[in-house]
């Protein structure tokens, strides 16, 4: 039997906590690529939000609705365009980035539907991934990245500095960016230094179409 | 007010928690103004209820059933003895739980098993009203519920719930009464039918009028009834409901009683004589006009022509401040990988409405090669699905565990 917790939620993972210190108390929120509701369900209860996901996986969406949330099973590569622009406050697209097919159009759609987006991504510049393929010769298999390239999802692998240098591309401001170390230890480091792309594991971007 | 033949409360909860049964007179003062011109007054609806209605009248949930079913979702069926035709839906501890919510299921108008339709008696002439009986569509068959929800004392729905043409009505109330439902589970359906859906329709209305015993709808004045017709609507239907896949699984190239074909058209094929046994027993508990008048209301249905030809349109409210907003209405719509009776693409489309409107709706695609009838079947994934969002709203709403 399915239960339906109403009890905040426990602690979640650390670049989801930035999200929700980053977003405002009672907005509309869609987040993309809910897998099962986890940062939604934080959301909802901590800052109120009118909240709203798309998962691809029957799995996510079932545990999501179970959960009392409204998710809808879909694609982000394809259904994104259904939505009409600034009908949210935030779009969030946590870790997925890297496993659309076409991540540029995915991005423009985010900041289209949203006032702002919140993008987090794996930086494929972080030094012990560049150490591997260096050294060993092999493409990485780390905590965040932990799928051999024959099985990946990971399809469009990017560093920090490819992310800053593709919103400047398109025109997207960079509001405020958190640069994710190891042991997801904070990286005093704006996103277009140098030191974040070699340290940071992950980098999580509020951004805004200018 | 309408008046209620057989209600002699006045508290109108009372009527609500008075029993389960019901055929009630509804329309008297105001009668139901039907979309093909005409109207119905003192009509019937037969209703069922289960559960009891809370202090606050707010743990009401209507099921609404599909072409060829009827208000007895929840209990042996009186005709044909079997259990009711969506107990793992709705019962005690199950996702539409009757501890917790007050359920109601009426009979469709247009229908047969005692609300008004042409097999009923028109008061005007004393006789069946046969095909004299007006054209229905799904929203008079709202209309209708909606009488009867008003009778019962009830404001607002907490859920609207059915699947197929039940899932049209769903649609309708959310569309025609945004502010009298809560939250709804359209499900196995679409906001409109497909021109393969009426085309199916069609060949089972052929079927029928091509009858000699349908004596052009006035069977039942000359003492006939065009059994071979209305079997032979349900056998082709039947075969939509369900996947080649499960057709397959369930009979392959299976013979019947017999260890060879026999060179003839006896029904030398299992499939064969369990498409037989479908026609022969749908015909036992159906009435073959009160088919051609529900198929015909679903072939009319399409919420996005009522609407400028925009799906999205029908979903649009005026809000507090006077401007146009979303539905408030809580959407949860479900469809089967396998059903190309309401294949999944109609329920995308509606979903993709319903965002465009930023309405708050959850949709799933439940993976079963059941086809169609799987909303009815044991599909463990599809009763999970309903089960959170029907608590998860419930909670929300603060409807108790149990009716005190």
């Amino acid at each position: 039997m399915a239960v339906t917790s109403l009890l905040p939620p426990a602690a979640i993972r650390s670049d989801l906590e930035s999200i929700v210190d980053w977003v405002e108390a009672g907005s509309r929120v869609l987040d993309v690529g809910c897998g099962d509701g986890e940062l939604l369900h934080a959301l909802v209860h901590r800052k109120q939000v009118d909240g709203r996901g798309i998962e691809l996986s029957m799995d996510g969406v079932r545990a999501s609705v179970a959960r009392g949330l409204a998710v809808i099973q879909g694609d982000a590569d394809t259904d994104l365009k259904d939505y009409p622009s600034d009908g949210f406050d935030y779009v969030i697209l946590s870790q997925t980035l890297q496993a659309t097919r076409h991540p540029r159009i995915v991005l423009d759609h985010l900041v289209r539907i949203g006032r702002h987006a919140i993008v987090s991504v794996p930086n494929f510049g972080y030094w012990r991934v560049r150490a591997d393929l260096l050294l060993r010769g092999r493409m990485p298999v780390t905590d965040r990245l932990g799928h051999e390239w024959y099985e990946t999802p990971n399809i469009h692998f990017c560093t920090i500095a490819d992310m800053v240098a593709l919103c400047q591309d398109m025109g997207v401001t960079i509001e405020r960016s958190l640069i994710l170390g190891a042991d997801d230890r904070a990286v005093p480091a704006p996103a277009d230094s140098v030191r974040a792309n070699w340290l940071g594991v992950q980098a999580v971007f509020l951004l805004q179409r200018s | 007010m309408n008046v209620a033949i057989d209600a002699t409360s006045q508290d109108p909860s009372e009527a609500a928690n008075s029993g389960p049964a019901g055929c009630i007179r509804l329309g008297m003062d105001k009668p139901l103004e039907l979309d093909g011109g005409g109207t119905l007054s003192g009509f019937r609806l037969a209703y069922r209820t289960y559960g009891r209605l809370n202090a606050d009248r707010s743990n009401a949930v209507l099921v609404c059933h599909a072409l060829t079913g009827d208000q007895y979702v929840a209990e042996q069926h009186p005709v044909t003895g079997k259990q009711g035709w969506w107990d793992l839906m709705v019962g005690p501890g199950r996702p539409v739980d009757t501890d917790r919510f007050f359920v109601i299921c009426s009979n469709v108008i247009g229908g047969c098993l005692g609300s008004e339709g042409p097999k009923e008696t028109d008061d005007a002439t004393g006789k069946p009203w046969a095909l004299n009986f007006p054209v229905i569509t799904i929203a008079d068959m709202v209309r209708a519920q909606k009488m009867l929800i008003d009778h019962l004392g009830i404001d607002q729905l907490f859920c609207v719930i059915g699947g197929s043409m039940g899932g049209m009505q769903v649609l309708q109330w959310a569309v025609s009464y945004p502010d009298k439902v809560y939250c709804c589970l359209p499900i196995a359906t679409a906001a409109r039918h497909s021109a393969q859906n009426i085309a199916f329709h069609e060949v089972g209305r052929q079927a029928i009028m091509a009858d000699p015993d349908w004596r052009l709808g006035d069977y039942l004045n000359q003492g006939t009834r065009p059994t071979k017709g209305l079997s032979v609507a349900r056998m082709a239907a039947h075969i939509t409901y369900l996947s080649e896949p499960a057709l397959h699984r369930k009979f392959g190239r299976n013979l019947q009683d017999r260890k060879s074909i026999t060179f003839g058209f006896d029904a030398d094929f299992q499939v064969e004589s369990y498409l037989r046994y479908q026609g022969i027993s749908f015909v036992e508990r159906f009435d073959a006009n009160s088919y051609l008048y529900i198929t015909r209301a679903m072939d009319y249905f399409d919420l996005a022509a009522d609407h400028g030809g925009v799906l999205a349109n029908a979903f649009r409210v005026t809000g507090p401040d006077g401007r146009l907003t979303g539905t408030p209405v809580k959407f949860c719509v479900i469809s089967f990988s396998s059903d190309w009776l309401f294949p999944t693409s109609e329920s995308r489309a509606l979903v993709h409405a319903l965002n465009a409107v930023a309405a708050n709706v959850s949709f799933v695609e439940v993976e079963t090669d059941k086809g169609h009838d799987a909303f009815l079947l044991d599909v463990p994934e599809f009763y999970q699905v309903a089960r959170g969002f029907i608590e998860g709203h419930a909670a929300r709403r603060g409807i108790a565990a149990k009716v005190g």
